[in-house]
């Protein structure tokens, strides 16, 4: 079995890895990064939401983003599924609807990236999706 | 559900919503049977829920009135020849095993299983997911605690882990 080798291979690029987020963000608190929860129910599966967090994980890996990327349930937008919901350090959550993988691109490059607003938020007051 | 990488995804999260800390997902393969069993250490459903819950109609969620995940399931695994199984105990948890008959024309493909479960625990920080994979005689198995011991505090869900972890289980498949 090669689990032994896998390990050692996670170990080498855990090492790689903690040089680069201590320089860049001189802690390892996730909430210094940026959070991406990616609704994970049977709407949200069939609708694609699995290729979408696919594609985030890649993009922000390719283009060494830190981040983290991580599963929720049904937020009731069925209708607008998947949904993602991206939380900037120090802001408030948003959510966007309809996030295929050209939508994520978007988000990553103008939301992530520069701040800008882009279409497809789906209004709402809560302040996260665990609270509700 | 195309496939059954996207049963496996969405059946696990009916655990991550019971309140697991523990998730057990286990496929094995032998002749032309695929058995997929998913335990958790849940919540659990008392038995007259049980009875009802591949019902689309019951749904213990208030988001919305249906509840298609083991439906779906049971649908899939029973055109194949194969069947369900699903045992619970309140306060303890949930086992469902569904069987596949992979060699009959009906039986869905197996999709992106890799993709799915690395998804499970990259996107889960704090649920432990066991990952065992049988086949004939090989098996192998990985944990979320045992990823999470070698990354001493980086998190799981970077993506950079969840990269490596999809590889990882890629090579597996």
């Amino acid at each position: 079995m090669s689990k032994v080798k896998n390990l050692q291979d996670l170990k080498k690029m855990r090492d790689e890895l903690k040089g680069k987020i201590n320089l860049r963000e001189k802690s390892d608190h996730p909430e210094s990064m940026v959070q991406i929860k990616v609704s994970m129910a049977t709407c949200g599966i069939a609708s694609g939401a699995r290729e979408t967090m696919n594609y985030m994980i890649d993009e922000l890996d390719s283009q060494a983003i830190d981040a983290v990327v991580t599963q929720t349930g049904c937020m009731g937008y069925c209708y607008a599924e998947p949904t993602i919901e991206v939380t900037m350090p120090g802001e408030k959550p948003l959510v966007f609807g309809n996030v295929n993988t050209k939508k994520a691109s978007e988000i990553i490059e103008k939301y992530i990236k520069n701040g800008e607003l882009v279409d497809g938020i789906i209004p709402d007051s809560y302040e996260t999706i665990d609270g509700k | 559900m195309k496939d059954l990488s996207m049963h496996l995804l969405d059946i696990a999260e009916n655990s991550i919503k019971a309140g697991a800390k523990q998730v057990e997902v286990e496929l094995r393969y032998a002749d032309n049977r695929l058995v997929m069993t998913i335990s958790d250490n849940g919540c659990g459903m008392d038995e007259e829920m049980v009875n009802r819950i591949t019902d689309p109609y019951i749904t213990s969620r208030t988001s919305r009135k249906v509840g298609l995940g083991l439906p779906f399931l049971k649908m899939n695994a029973e055109q194949t020849g194969g069947n369900i199984m699903i045992s619970s105990e309140q306060g303890r948890g949930t086992t469902v095993k569904a069987v596949f008959l992979t060699d009959h024309i009906d039986c869905v493909p197996p999709g992106d299983l890799a993709s799915s479960l690395s998804l499970l625990m990259t996107g889960n920080p704090e649920i432990n997911f066991v990952i065992r994979l049988i086949k004939d005689d090989d098996a192998f198995e990985v944990s979320s605690n045992e990823i999470n011991e070698v990354l001493e505090g980086i998190p799981i869900s970077h993506p950079k882990v969840g990269v490596f972890v999809r590889n990882m289980l890629k090579e597996e498949f």
